[in-house]
C-alpha cells in the first residue's frame, strides 16, 4: 500500500482490514484441504511422505528468520539507524528470494518424477494423491505468488528508505510492509506441517 | 446555512468545475475527490444497467411465445449469463455503496475525504478494467460465456466458452470491492468530524459499515473461488472434478459462502437509504433508530451463515438442511425489524409524498414481497418443489430489482438536487415511478405462478401451459422498460435544464445539506462540530 495519508492509526486500521482479506482468500483453501483430508486421509498420508521434509524445513527457517530481520528493521528506524534498518531489509528480501531458489528446486523436482496437476502419473495414483498434489500446487503456489509480491514491496520500501521518503518520524509503510511479511510468514507455517508433517 | 430560506437564482460551480486551472477528461479520470469518484461509478454503472437491462429484454422477447425462435439455444444461455454477470457484478454490488457511499460518507462524516482517496481511485480503476475485460470475454475466445452467473462446476470447467476469462473480470472486480470496503470501515472510524459520536451517524451510515465488514470479509472467499474456476481450466487441477477425486460441492459452498452475503452487499446500502429518507419526508424523527442500526449489523452477521440454503436439494445431509433452514428464518427478524420501524415511522407523521419518499414507498412494497417468498424457499419443504424454477427468479427480481433497484433510484431522486445543483421535474417523477412500479409486478409477479407451476428457470422453451404467464411477464418488461427510459429522461432534463435546488431542498438534518448544492471541493469550510443527531429536523427548522 503506497498511502502516505497522515493519519498513523487509520492506516494501520486499513492494513489489518487488509490482512484480514488474506486470510480469508487462504481460508478458502484451507476449508477445501480440511474436506478432503478428512475424505482421503491414508492417501494424504502417503503423498506427504514424498514432500521434500528437509527442503521445508529449511525454507521455514528461512522464513522464519526473514521476519526477524523485518521486525529488526522496524526497530532500527525507529531508533533513527538508517543504515541498519537497510541492511536488515536487504538480508529480508535475499531470505524471500532464497525461499522462492528452495521452492523451484522442491518444485521442478516434483515435475521430473512427472508430478504436476493435470499429469499421466497422477491420474494413475490412488484417488486422493491427485486431490492432495492439487492442493499443494495451489496453496504453495498461492503463498509463492505472496512471497514475491512481498519481495518486490519490501525492494520498493528499501529505496524509499534510502531517499529518506521513508524515516524515524514517517515509517508506516515500512511497518505495515511489515505486518503484510509476517502474514506470509504465518502462511507458510500452517502450510509446512499441513503438506510435509502429517505423514 | 440559512440560505435555504430563500431560493437561490444560480447554482454554484462545486466540485463539478475545474478546480485551480486543472480541467478536462484527466481532472476525472484521475481526481480523488470522493464526490468525482462517486459520480464516475454513477456513469459506469447506469451505462452497464442499460446493457442488462437490454439483455433482459432481448431474453423476455425471446420467451414471449412457446418454440420461439429468436435467439438460437447458445446464444439464449450467453445471454442469461451476462444479463446475470453484468447485474450482478458490475451493477447491484457496486450500486449504492460505491455512488451513494463515496459521495456522502464523507458529507455525512464531516470529513474532507475517505481515509485512503488514491486507493479510492485504485478501486475505481479496478472496477473499470474488470468491467471491460468482462465485455472483452463476449468477443474474444470461442464465445461468451454461457454457464450462468453462478459458474457452477463441473460445467464451467468443461465449457469451451470463455469462462476463464470473465471469471478473472470477476475476481477483479472482486477486488475493487474489497478496497472499497476497508476504504469505508476505516473512514467511518477515524475520519468522523468532532461531536459526530456513533449515535449520531446516519443510518446510511450505519447500513455502510455493515455493508463494508460483508465486503471485506467475503468478498476474498469469492476471489479464490474464481480463481480456482480459472486454475482447474488453465492449469488442469481438478480439484471440483469428481472423475478425479474431486468434489463440486465444495464449489457450491465456497461459491455461496461468498455469495450469500452478497445479496446482503446488495440490500443493506438500500435499506440504508430508506431509513434516511423516510424520516425527511415524515417529518419525524427515525423509528427505532437504535434497533436499525443493529439490525443491519445483525443482518450482516446472521447473512454469512445461511449460505447451504441455496443448497437443499444437492446433495447435502438432512441436518445441514434442517440447520441451514432454520438460520435462514433467524435472518428474516431483523429485516422485519426494520420494515417495522420505517412503517412506525410513517404513523402519525406529516408525510409528504415527494418522488424519493414514492420510490422508498415502493422499496418497501417489493422487498416485502421478495422477502416474504423468500421465506418459501428458506424452508426445506416447500423449497424442493420450488428450487431452480421460476419462483426463485420472480423472488431474487423483486428483492433486487424491487428492492436494492427501487432504493437506488430513491437515492437518485433524493440527492439529485446535492449532487447536480438542479431540480427535476417532480411530476414526471411520480409518473415515472408508477409505470416503473406496475411494469416490475407485471413482469416478476407471474413468475412465482409459473414457479409454482413447475416452469424451470434458465429454460430455453417451455410447455404451452405457460405461454399466458410468459406472455405477461414480457409485456410487463415492455412497460419497466418505458417507466425507465421516462425516469431517466427525466433526470436528464433535469441536469440540463432543471431549476437551481438550494442547498437543502427537502429540509433535511443530515450534514451535506448544510453545504451549497453541488458541495464544493473540498466540502466543509472548517471541520464542522457536530451536536445533534442526523434526524433532529424540530433543530434545522429552528435555524431557518
Amino acid at each position: 500500500m503506497s498511502e502516505t495519508h497522515k493519519d498513523y492509526a487509520g492506516a494501520k486500521l486499513g492494513m489489518w482490514l487488509f490482512l484480514f482479506t488474506e486470510i480469508t482468500l487462504f481460508g478458502g483453501l484451507f476449508l477445501l484441504y480440511s474436506v478432503y483430508l478428512h475424505r482421503y486421509q491414508p492417501a494424504f498420508h502417503q503423498a506427504a511422505a514424498t514432500l521434500d521434509t528437509f527442503l521445508g524445513g529449511a525454507n521455514t527457517v528461512i522464513l522464519i528468520t526473514s521476519s526477524l530481520c523485518m521486525a529488526l528493521a522496524i526497530s532500527a528506524l525507529q531508533r533513527g539507524q538508517q543504515a541498519r534498518c537497510k541492511l536488515m531489509l536487504i538480508l529480508t528480501v535475499l531470505m524471500g528470494l532464497g525461499f522462492l531458489v528452495n521452492k523451484g528446486f522442491e518444485w521442478s523436482a516434483k515435475f521430473d518424477h512427472g508430478i504436476y496437476p493435470g499429469s499421466e502419473h497422477l491420474r494413475g495414483l490412488p484417488q486422493g494423491q491427485d486431490t492432495f498434489y492439487s492442493l499443494y500446487f495451489t496453496m504453495t503456489g498461492l503463498h509463492g505468488i505472496h512471497v514475491l509480491i512481498g519481495v518486490v514491496l519490501l525492494s520498493v520500501v528499501l529505496l524509499l528508505v534510502a531517499r529518506q521518503r521513508v524515516r524515524q518520524d514517517d515509517f508506516i509503510i515500512l511497518e505495515n510492509s511489515g505486518l503484510y511479511w509476517h502474514l506470509v510468514d504465518l502462511v507458510w507455517i500452517y502450510l509446512f506441517p499441513l503438506f510435509y508433517l502429517i505423514t | 446555512m440559512n440560505q435555504a430560506a430563500t431560493l437561490p437564482q444560480s447554482i454554484p460551480p462545486g466540485y463539478l468545475a475545474s478546480s485551480q486551472g486543472k480541467g478536462g477528461l484527466a481532472s476525472w479520470l484521475f481526481t480523488t475527490d470522493h464526490k468525482r469518484i462517486g459520480l464516475l461509478y454513477l456513469a459506469c454503472i447506469l451505462t452497464l444497467f442499460a446493457v442488462g437491462v437490454c439483455l433482459g429484454l432481448i431474453m423476455r422477447l425471446k420467451l414471449i411465445t412457446p418454440g420461439n425462435q429468436l435467439l438460437t439455444p447458445q446464444t439464449y444461455n450467453a445471454v442469461f449469463t451476462l444479463h446475470g454477470v453484468i447485474m450482478i457484478f458490475m451493477v447491484v454490488i457496486p450500486s449504492i455503496p460505491a455512488t451513494f457511499g463515496n459521495f456522502l460518507l464523507p458529507l455525512h462524516l464531516g470529513a474532507q475525504d475517505v481515509s485512503f482517496p488514491r486507493l479510492n481511485l485504485f478501486s475505481w480503476w479496478l472496477y473499470l478494467i474488470g468491467s471491460l475485460v468482462a465485455v472483452l470475454s463476449i468477443f474474444t475466445g470461442s464465445g461468451a460465456p454461457d454457464t450462468g452467473w453462478t459458474f457452477y462446476v463441473p460445467f464451467s470447467e468443461r465449457t469451451t466458452t470463455n469462462v476463464s476469462v470473465a471469471v478473472l473480470a470477476v475476481f477483479i472486480l472482486g477486488f475493487s470491492s474489497i478496497l472499497t470496503g476497508l476504504n469505508f470501515v476505516t473512514t467511518i472510524h477515524q475520519m468522523r468530524a468532532r461531536g459526530m459520536t456513533w449515535r449520531r451517524l446516519s443510518l446510511f451510515v450505519w447500513s455502510l459499515y455493515a455493508t463494508a465488514w460483508v465486503q471485506v470479509l467475503a468478498t476474498p472467499v469469492l476471489g479464490i473461488t474464481v480463481l480456482l474456476v480459472f486454475a482447474e481450466r488453465v492449469l488442469n487441477l481438478g480439484l471440483f472434478d469428481p472423475t478425479r477425486g474431486g468434489d463440486p460441492l465444495l464449489y457450491q459452498h465456497l461459491f455461496w459462502i461468498y455469495s450469500h452475503p452478497a445479496v446482503y452487499i446488495m440490500i443493506l446500502p438500500a435499506m440504508g437509504v430508506v431509513s434516511d429518507i423516510i424520516p425527511v419526508f415524515a417529518r419525524k424523527r427515525i423509528f427505532g433508530y437504535k434497533m436499525i442500526a443493529f439490525s443491519s449489523l445483525t443482518i450482516a452477521f446472521v447473512g454469512s451463515l445461511v449460505w447451504a440454503h441455496h443448497m437443499f436439494t444437492s446433495g447435502i445431509s438432512d441436518f445441514a438442511v434442517l440447520l441451514f433452514s432454520f438460520l435462514t428464518f433467524i435472518v428474516a427478524v431483523p429485516s422485519a425489524i426494520k420494515v417495522f420501524n420505517w412503517l412506525s415511522t410513517l404513523y402519525k407523521g406529516s408525510i409528504s409524498l415527494e418522488p424519493p419518499l414514492l420510490y422508498t414507498l415502493g422499496f418497501i412494497w417489493m422487498f416485502s414481497v421478495g422477502g416474504l417468498t423468500g421465506l418459501i424457499q428458506g424452508a426445506a419443504g416447500p423449497d424442493i418443489h420450488v428450487h431452480d424454477t421460476y419462483f426463485i427468479v420472480g423472488h431474487f427480481h423483486y428483492v433486487i430489482f424491487g428492492g436494492t433497484g427501487l432504493g437506488m433510484f430513491a437515492a437518485l431522486h433524493y440527492w439529485f438536487p446535492k449532487m447536480f445543483g438542479r431540480m427535476y421535474d417532480r411530476r414526471r417523477a411520480r409518473t415515472a415511478f408508477w409505470i416503473i412500479l406496475a411494469g416490475m409486478n407485471l413482469l416478476y409477479f407471474p413468475m412465482f405462478v409459473l414457479g409454482m407451476e413447475g416452469m424451470p428457470r434458465r429454460y430455453y422453451d417451455y410447455l404451452p401451459e405457460f405461454a399466458t404467464g410468459q406472455f405477461i411477464s414480457t409485456v410487463g418488461s415492455w412497460v419497466l422498460a418505458a417507466g425507465l427510459g421516462l425516469m431517466f429522461w427525466n433526470l436528464y432534463a433535469g441536469l440540463r435544464r432543471g431549476a437551481p435546488a438550494g442547498p437543502n431542498p427537502w429540509g433535511a438534518a443530515t450534514l451535506e445539506w448544510t453545504l451549497s448544492s453541488p458541495p464544493p471541493h473540498e466540502n466543509f469550510e472548517h471541520e464542522p462540530r457536530v451536536d445533534h443527531g442526523p434526524y433532529d429536523f424540530a433543530r434545522e427548522a429552528s435555524h431557518e
